[in-house]
């Protein structure tokens, strides 16, 4: 889905990335992990564009990425703060991210249908994969949604969210007037709006009432249980364990280590995530567990 | 594309509090220099100099805050299929339209309600045109600084120290200038000095116009000989545009390969 080769990024002298190398399978939950200043988010923005690295490439469903901004149809982020025009309505947020949207598609309608294609054969592919004993534990919302006839991916905007998070209520109030958490939700919706290929979550859930961050969860996981690949990042360990399948560890700008939950868990023989990663750092002798400063 | 971006800027500018404070502003100041018994002529020359020294300013300090305040937004919007030029010409347009029209807006109408002249007319569109270009300078200019520091602090103290510069400390050098070398003729030097600023081409541009450039005595004279003839018309507004091009392109160009 993502194949990202040698990726290397400096800003100034700091090396924020140094030779990269991740492949992101679709169909599945990845967290991208590590402390503060490893290179997350520059991870993040530069398969999204915001940010042009250096060297290496980047390709999202193969597509390159560069300086390209058609691939970005198939893609929903939720950045950790976000921030649209003060004076306008929520209402009116959407609508210019629905009309944005819509002029950007115009050009080639014909790609709308070859997409559906790859998305129903990645929607295939992701069915494949052994999730089934993982499952068990999970909301049985997710469930639900797994055994029920998918939610067709069509082009109808998906306000799911919209609902559950009852914005009906704040959909005249200016932008400026929306608490934290409201904010929060109205860029959930608009992730999750275009019923993305991929998507990226920056710490989703900060901000979120428990009922609504729970929402959000099951959000997630019948997402995923759709095919769609989800890039979560999150300072929760117990939030990425229940929703993750693979962790890639970053750290000083390397991918440190690349695994599965479980695999991770089993390894380590801890029961928790956060105690996994740990032991896993505390192991390295050159990383201490302070450096590693595992939240 | 670019319309689908504008429309929405300039319906969130038009809803903030400072657009209305700055129509307000010129409104207000062109109203009560007509009630103070001035006709259209003499509102016009004193708008000038108010103008001169406003425009730049609130329109580099606006310009750099808003594009500040809208760094989350540009993320946001570049992650969905928006080409970055699409970007930067409807956030640039979004800011630049609002200031003008309200500048233009708060100084026009009370020419309409004063039922101004012709003469009068003329020199207030003449003021219009050069305050909107130096509007347009300024915003492009505040762009680039924004663009070009992510540190807002350093950006906006740079903002400030441009805007200053241009505005005063530039005409003290030139007297200054003038002064220590006053037994060589200068004429020459000084005017093409004048052509690197855009408020000093302002200014000129708008004296002419007003045919009070004789106040200015001997220097007014030669200006004249200059900047009144076809050509020397011609090459200020030849570099009042290359004003308006520079800025642009570089804060252009920039956004094109700026990491957000």
């Amino acid at each position: 889905m993502i194949r990202i080769n040698a990726l290397n990024k400096k800003y100034g002298t700091l090396q924020a990335l140094s030779s990269v190398d991740v492949e992101i399978e679709p169909g599945r939950i990845t967290a991208v992990l590590g402390p503060n200043g490893a290179g997350k988010t520059t991870l993040i923005k530069s398969i999204l564009g915001l940010v042009k690295p250096d060297s290496g490439t980047i390709t999202v469903d193969g597509i390159h990425v560069n300086g390209e901004s058609r691939y970005r149809e198939m893609i929903g982020y939720m950045p950790q703060l976000a921030r649209y025009p003060e004076n306008l309505t929520v209402t009116e947020i959407v609508d210019m991210i629905r009309d944005i949207r819509k002029s950007a598609s115009k050009p080639e309608s014909r790609s709308a249908s070859t997409r559906k294609d790859t998305q129903d054969s990645i929607k295939n592919t992701g069915q494949k994969t052994p999730l089934a004993d993982k499952d068990a534990g999970r909301p049985q919302n997710n469930g639900q949604s797994a055994s029920a006839p998918e939610p067709a991916h069509d082009d109808t905007p998906d306000f799911e969210l919209w609902e559950r998070f009852g914005l009906e209520s704040e959909k005249d109030k200016p932008f400026r007037t929306l608490s934290g958490g409201n904010r929060q939700k109205v860029s959930a919706v608009l992730a999750f709006l275009f019923r993305p290929k991929v998507l990226f979550l920056d710490e989703p859930t900060t901000g979120l009432d428990p009922v609504s961050s729970s929402f959000l969860k099951d959000k997630i996981l019948a997402e995923r249980n759709c095919g769609t690949t989800i890039i979560l990042t999150s300072h929760i360990m117990s939030e990425v364990q229940e929703l993750a399948e693979q962790v890639v560890y970053l750290l000083e700008g390397k991918i440190y280590f690349e695994r599965s939950v479980a695999g991770l868990l089993e390894e380590t023989g801890q029961s928790t995530l956060e105690r996994a990663i740990a032991v896993k750092l505390g192991r390295q002798p050159e990383v201490t567990a302070e450096t590693g400063e595992t939240p | 594309m670019i319309l689908k971006i504008l429309k929405y800027q300039l319906r969130d500018v038009f809803r903030s509090r400072w657009i209305i404070a700055y129509v307000l502003f010129f409104l207000v100041l062109t109203d009560v220099l007509f009630r103070f018994g001035g006709d259209g002529l003499r509102v016009a020359t004193s708008m000038m100099n108010i103008i001169l020294i406003v425009i730049p300013l609130a329109s580099i300090i606006l310009g750099a805050f808003y594009l500040y305040n809208a760094r989350e937004y540009i993320e946001l919007l570049l992650c969905h299929p928006v080409k970055r030029h699409q970007l930067f010409w409807g956030m640039f347009l979004g800011l630049a339209l609002p200031l003008v029209a309200a500048f233009a807006g708060g100084v026009l109408l009370p020419y309409l309600y004063n039922a101004a002249g012709a003469e009068a007319w003329r020199s207030a569109l003449m003021l219009v045109f050069t305050g909107s270009m130096l509007t347009v300078i300024f915003v492009a200019l505040a762009y680039y600084l924004a663009l070009r520091f992510d540190d807002r602090i350093k950006g906006l103290g740079l903002a400030l120290v441009i805007c200053l510069f241009f505005t005063i400390i530039y005409d003290g050098l030139i007297l200054f200038v003038i002064y220590m070398l006053s037994s060589y003729p200068l004429e020459k030097p000084v005017l093409i000095l004048s052509l690197l600023n855009p408020i000093d081409l302002g200014r000129i541009l708008l004296l002419l116009q007003f045919d009070i450039s004789a106040l200015m005595g001997l220097t007014g004279a030669v200006f004249r000989e200059f900047f009144g003839t076809p050509l020397g018309m011609g090459i200020s507004v030849a570099s009042l545009l290359a004003w308006l091009a520079v800025p642009i392109t570089a804060g252009f160009r920039r956004f094109l390969v700026k990491d957000f």
